[in-house]
């Protein structure tokens, strides 16, 4: 596989060639297809295989399984109500037909912004974006204006990464600004029941409630509508593209856990924050839902699972995890608990962690220098 | 033994080129160097000029701000030249190798010296410079007395030379060594098991270090365990082949720097031991290396080695050379193959965790681009040491002394952050970031 010694990149794209300023551009393209000859110029001498390049691919793969099961069950849930697609085949294909416009205005935006700024710094292009641009649109209404989808992503990168100098310094998760600024300046395109379904064009909106919105009138209403524990787990509900199903998004978290590329300790807790708040609610009667079942509903496993470990954005610290984990589950819960308007706590919740990540981790990272400092000396 | 000291965070690189536990070759050299900037701290004012007429132990640098510390010569000959880089800088003095006289310094019973009488052989023998401070790494100021001195009996580094085998011969002269410095402060020892042939030494604390993972053997680890260095604290640190040289100035009265070198690397034809001298060239190795091949030559290990090139000379402090290929081949899609079995990646990323014993040519080829820091925790995995690497690189970075002060500037050097270079996907150059913050943290505090 390896190529010949890189000798004769073209001098064109070169810093002082003719198409110079395309450096970044060039750049991104020639080391996306091959490894940089780079060698190690200062320190250590010899360098470990793993790049971000290598870091963020694990996560895109790790996204396929809900992305492919989303893509089918955009097709099954317009069969479920208007029983025109019959087949597994028919219905996977119609939704991908569905998906695929999400996925161009998502990728075309956020990169064209991506080059452009690092072709304006004059720096590499950063990789962060492939899994951006992944999310996007597994965490939208399939049935989100692609022209609001647009403005969405470009307000989530200039806004959320790129002012504060792109990945690994931006506070906020993009892909859930992204879905936040689509959630407060579009509210009826993201939420009701009448987003959720995908419909042929130009055709009426249908109406299909996702369990989350049930859930405010209690465990009744839910199993009412036709969702059980079960189906939910599978992903044969309404809800965002990729959000629904809990069995592609183990799938996912099995690989993301085992390259190590997400905290087990951000997954572990969040679940145990969503546990601990879902049983406070029964305990004291704000809702007859088990807190387990809040686990499978709406975007809880998502984002636990691909949001709220975003490494540059969660805490950093290791005791931080912990508490930043929990706290993400806790209050997820708790919005849906008190907030049925508004049933879908998990993008508030990782958002709201996201700006006092910073904050648990000075806590941490103080109290541990208090102890250091109080360290006995035994020579 | 109530002086254990248990770590489990670590890394051992599996690299290939192991040194062979033989004695190849003694080297002779024609040319020896002896090198200013092996030293921190040293600012070198010239003692001789080409052509003088020098014993091994004659004076050849002294330390502008401190004139009693002088390095010497390891050799006895004439200067043949005298090597400037930018602005004049003084890189090295060579020193063409003729006969074997050297400066008699009388030979002593450690026992009976008292610290001030130590003080002044290790200055005129030109082995003060060995001592090194910390905080921050520089040449031990001899006007001060140190909370304790602390030795690391073995190596973790990457294909370090075996202690047990480089220093067979010298364990009597390390004891020497030992007691001789003991009379200035406490001394710590750390060996890797209580079988150990230092395991023994007299006139110091031996602590055992239960880890086989590198930094396990770099003494600031060892440190930051047994007494860490707080603000206003300095600690000196002496390694085996100093200590090996101050007992047999001690015992035969002359300066002798020999000591075995490992020759290592991938790249390495033949891998085993030569006795050699600091300062000779590494061109005299001719025979373990292609030279149609590409190759780094590195003074001391891969992670925190120098790269003196095909013709520079091994450093004072260094017992290894290793031999690596310039990695410039580029490989297709290697970020997205995802087996490259011939990848070693310390991460569940690749697939060389299914190779546990595989041992890998590496090369220096960077695997990727510099970005910011993303990941968190890959850093902390690969340090045993009570600080936040991150947050003490990000502090360093924005020269925030504070913050540094707060994050442990104090505790390290370069070298043991040198696993946290190696795994960062990010690609920064760690090593270098911690220095800037050490120079900074110099220049403030001065």
């Amino acid at each position: 596989m390896t190529m010949e010694e890189n000798t004769v990149k073209p001098g064109l794209f070169e810093k002082g060639g003719k198409l110079g300023w395309l450096h970044s551009t060039w750049d991104a393209f020639d080391t996306f297809l091959r490894v940089p000859a780079t060698v190690t110029s200062k320190g250590a001498h010899v360098r470990d295989s793993i790049d971000i390049k290598r870091v963020m691919i694990i996560v895109v793969i790790a996204l396929v399984p809900a992305a492919l099961f989303g893509m089918w069950n955009v097709g099954y849930q317009h069969d479920q109500i208007m029983h025109d697609l019959p087949g597994f085949w028919n219905q996977f294909f119609w939704g991908l037909w569905k998906v695929i416009p999400l996925y161009l205005v998502s990728y075309i935006v956020g990169l064209a912004i991506e080059f452009a700024g690092a072709q304006i710094k004059g720096e590499e292009v950063n990789e962060g974006y492939l899994v951006s641009g992944m999310l996007i649109p597994l965490i939208v209404p399939v049935d989100v204006p692609l022209w609001m989808l647009a403005i969405a992503v470009a307000f989530a990168v200039i806004f959320g990464k790129e002012v504060f100098g792109g990945t690994g310094m931006n506070f906020l998760n993009p892909a859930l600004l992204c879905r936040a600024f689509l959630f407060f300046s579009y509210p009826s395109a993201m939420s009701g029941s009448q987003v959720w379904i995908a419909r042929r064009c130009g055709a009426d909106a249908i109406t299909g409630a996702t369990p989350l919105s049930y859930m405010g009138e209690g465990m009744d209403a839910v199993t009412n509508a036709g969702y059980t524990f079960w189906n939910m787990f599978a992903g044969t509900v309404p809800g965002s593209v990729g959000e629904t199903s809990v069995i592609a998004i183990l799938i996912g978290a099995f690989i993301l856990l085992w390259t190590g590329v997400a905290s087990w300790k951000i997954m572990v807790s969040s679940v145990a924050g969503a546990l601990f708040v879902g049983w406070l609610g029964t305990a004291f009667g704000a809702t007859d839902v088990p807190a387990y079942t809040q686990l499978v509903m709406g975007g809880f496993a998502f984002g636990t699972v691909f949001m709220a470990t975003d490494p540059v954005t969660s805490a950093q610290t290791e005791c931080g995890k912990w508490i930043y984990g929990f706290l993400v589950g806790a209050l997820c819960i708790t919005v849906r608990l008190f907030n049925p308007g508004y049933a879908e706590g998990m993008m508030l919740a990782i958002l709201l962690m996201n700006t006092f990540a910073p904050l648990i981790d000075h806590c941490v990272t103080s109290s541990a220098t208090k102890r250091r400092a109080k360290k006995v000396s035994i020579a | 033994m109530s002086n254990n000291i248990v770590l489990k965070k670590g890394l051992n690189i599996p690299i290939s080129g192991e040194a062979a536990l033989e004695t190849m070759k003694t080297i002779a050299p024609d040319v020896v160097a002896v090198k200013p900037t092996d030293f921190k701290g040293f600012s070198p004012r010239l003692m001789v000029k080409e052509g003088d007429k020098v014993l091994a132990g004659s004076p050849v640098l002294a330390d502008k701000q401190n004139p009693d510390i002088l390095l010497t010569s390891p050799v006895s000959g004439t200067v043949k030249e005298i090597v400037r880089g930018e602005k004049r800088k003084l890189l090295a003095v060579l020193i063409k190798a003729e006969g074997k006289d050297a400066v008699d310094f009388g030979a002593k019973d450690p026992k009976v010296l008292k610290a001030d009488e130590v003080k002044e052989s290790l200055l005129k023998s030109g082995l003060w410079p060995s001592i090194i401070q910390r905080p921050y790494g520089v040449i031990a100021n001899p006007d001060l007395t140190p909370k304790a001195i602390f030795v690391s009996a073995f190596s973790t580094a990457p294909l370090a030379a075996n202690a047990e085998f480089a220093f067979k011969e010298d364990v009597k002269a390390i004891q020497a060594g030992v007691t001789a410095v003991s009379k200035i402060a406490k001394v710590h020892v750390c060996v890797n098991s209580g079988n150990s042939a230092f395991a023994a030494l007299q006139d110091a604390t031996v602590h055992t270090v239960i880890s086989q993972k590198h930094p396990a053997g770099n003494v600031g680890v060892q440190i930051s365990h047994i007494s860490p260095i707080k603000k206003g604290e300095t600690v000196w640190t002496l390694s085996l082949l100093s200590l090996a040289a101050i007992g047999k100035l001690f015992l035969g009265g002359k300066l002798d720097l020999s000591r075995k070198v490992a020759v290592t690397g991938p790249a390495a034809l033949k891998t085993g031991y030569v006795e050699a001298l600091p300062g000779i060239p590494v061109s005299a190795l001719e025979g373990c290396f292609d030279p149609s091949i590409e190759t780094r030559f590195i003074s001391g290990d891969v992670l925190s080695g120098e790269n003196i090139g095909k013709d520079g000379y091994l450093g004072f402090f260094d017992n290894q050379v290793t031999l690596i290929k310039e990695g410039r081949e580029r490989e297709l899609l290697g970020w997205a193959n995802p087996l490259r079995f011939n990848q070693f990646s310390s991460s569940m990323a690749y697939f060389s965790w299914l190779l546990p014993k595989k041992k890998y040519n590496m090369d220096t080829n960077t695997h990727g681009g510099v970005r910011a820091f993303v990941c968190s925790d890959v850093y902390g995995k690969v340090l045993p040491m009570d600080i936040f690497p991150v947050y003490l690189i990000k502090a360093c970075l924005a020269g925030d002394i504070d913050k540094m002060e707060q994050f442990g500037i104090y505790e390290v050097l370069p070298e043991d952050l040198a696993l946290c270079e190696f795994v960062d996907p990010s690609k920064n150059d760690i090593q270098a970031m911690i220095q800037s913050g050490i120079d900074l943290m110099l220049k403030e505090m001065a």
